[in-house]
């Protein structure tokens, strides 16, 4: 039965495993990482697995990376419930959700044309803010709100 | 960058209405109606040897002239400039750096610009106050302030009024920021527009959160015998992205005399100014009228700002 299917990925030695994408999402997380244009190592996409808790969620597998502190917020925007696995010499040494900070500073590109951050050369300022499921992005200097999909990550 | 908390005042930045409390609003009416009871001669010198720099990116009558007459009037001084066409800005001189130049010739800046967050900008840069003059599309708060100002003057206190909107509520600053302030206040609010500029939903959302109860109409005789202040605003044709979806509302409201006879009698018309032919001059003879007052009560708020921020108040 399909439910009962494993689903496996290119094993990796040294790397991160991001799971519980929401699903559709992992193209993102590889553009916002870089990695789908510069990197050495195997990145490896899953999209639309089954999922106990989400139904269905993406993976993604990505060897000799690591994660900076605003990887993770990139990530946190695009993929609220993801969780980050960290390997080294295939053994699993770390694994947390990922969490959306309450600043997010230079991370989002404003969508509002006519916003001071689109016209002079610094860094955003963002507030998220969550309406129920839907995250909203609230910036620090035009102070417009905006759905997170309007928005560019930087 | 420094953020307006408690009630002192000096040395802080003044850029958006959202920055400000309840206690801290209420504060700045008393401080203005104080400065507007003062006699001449002790108001003469409560900024002596201040200077405040007036940076008009771009052109304004009513803002710029209420802020330098308000300085004036205290015995400050004012250097800066009035548009764009300035040698510095011309040649491509950042917000940043402009504050950061004003910051060592004067005591506290005023500015507008037509770029959103402008003023939060230049807050960053300059160590000494900045007061925000409208930002774009953006805040405008001493506006704001000026018509809290101004109902209060009127009716005696804010809370619990019933305050109707009417004209453009989708693209006019001056009501988003009004009906935010208000909802300190528990007012009861009328939004009175066509479909195509009804207040837009973040601003609805905003207020349902904060428990404030509103409704949405298309006729603006219903609203008039409810109302306690009418605050009536211009169809702007600048925002229309297109000419013809302008001609389908413009003039749409246009308020006469004859329309007033069902109005409580408080209630007062009010409109941020200029007006084009949404308040017929006829209005302007009967008791209800109030929008010169209110433009006039813009000196006494400013004047309290100004006080406030440099710790002469």
């Amino acid at each position: 039965m399909a439910e009962d299917r494993p689903y496996k990925l290119y094993k990796i030695v040294n790397g991160i495993v991001i799971d519980h994408i929401p699903r559709f999402q992992a193209l993102k997380v590889i553009r916002v990482l870089g990695v789908d244009k510069d990197h050495d190592s195997i990145v490896s996409i899953g999209t639309n697995f089954s999922s106990g808790k989400m139904g269905n969620k993406d993976v993604i597998k990505i060897e000799n990376k690591q994660l900076t502190d605003d990887e993770l917020n990139k990530i946190s925007i695009i993929a609220p419930t993801a969780t980050i696995n960290w390997i080294e010499k295939e053994t699993l040494v770390k694994k947390h959700k990922v969490e959306l900070p309450s600043i997010l500073k230079g991370i989002v590109k404003c969508a509002n044309p006519n916003c001071i951050t689109r016209h002079e050369d610094m860094k955003t300022i963002f507030y998220p803010i969550r309406d129920n499921d839907v995250l909203r992005l609230r910036c620090h200097y035009c102070e417009r709100t905006f759905d997170k999909e309007d928005v560019e990550i930087i | 960058m420094r953020e307006i908390g408690g009630l002192d005042f000096k040395g802080k930045d003044v850029i958006s209405i959202n920055d400000l409390s309840r206690q801290e609003i209420d504060f700045i009416l008393d401080k203005a109606e104080f400065i507007e009871k003062l006699d001449d001669g002790s108001k003469s010198t409560l900024l002596k040897g201040k200077i405040m720099a007036s940076l008009f990116f771009e052109p304004s009558t009513r803002t710029k002239d209420s802020f330098n007459s308000a300085m004036t009037r205290l015995g400050g001084t004012i250097i800066g400039f009035d548009s764009d066409k300035s040698t510095s800005i011309k040649k491509g001189e950042t917000v940043w750096d402009t504050a950061k130049m004003y910051n060592t010739y004067t005591d506290v800046i005023v500015m507008r610009h037509r770029v959103e967050g402008a003023a939060r900008r230049a807050a960053e840069a300059a160590s000494i106050p900045v007061i925000n003059g409208g930002d774009g599309a953006n805040q405008h708060p001493t506006q704001t302030l000026l018509d809290l100002y101004t109902i209060k003057k009127t009716q005696g206190r804010i809370e619990g009024l019933k305050v109707a909107m009417c004209g453009d509520l989708k693209y006019g600053r001056t009501v988003h920021s009004l009906a935010v302030a208000l909802s300190h206040y528990g007012c009861r609010l009328y939004f009175v527009a066509p479909k195509s500029l009804k207040m837009p939903n973040y601003i609805q959302k905003e207020l349902t959160k904060r428990g404030i109860v509103f409704s949405e109409h298309y006729n603006l005789e219903e609203v008039i015998p409810l109302a306690d202040i009418l605050y009536m605003t211009r169809i702007q044709k600048e925002r229309f992205p297109d000419e013809a979806e302008y001609e389908k509302v413009s003039g749409i409201y246009i308020l006469k005399s004859n329309m007033l006879k069902h109005a409580k009698e408080n209630m007062k018309v009010m409109h941020p100014l200029p007006r084009v032919d949404e308040i017929s001059t006829d209005v302007d003879e009967t008791r209800h009228a109030v929008y010169f007052e209110q433009a006039a009560n813009g000196i006494p708020v400013r004047q309290a700002l100004l006080c406030l921020v440099l710790g002469r108040l």
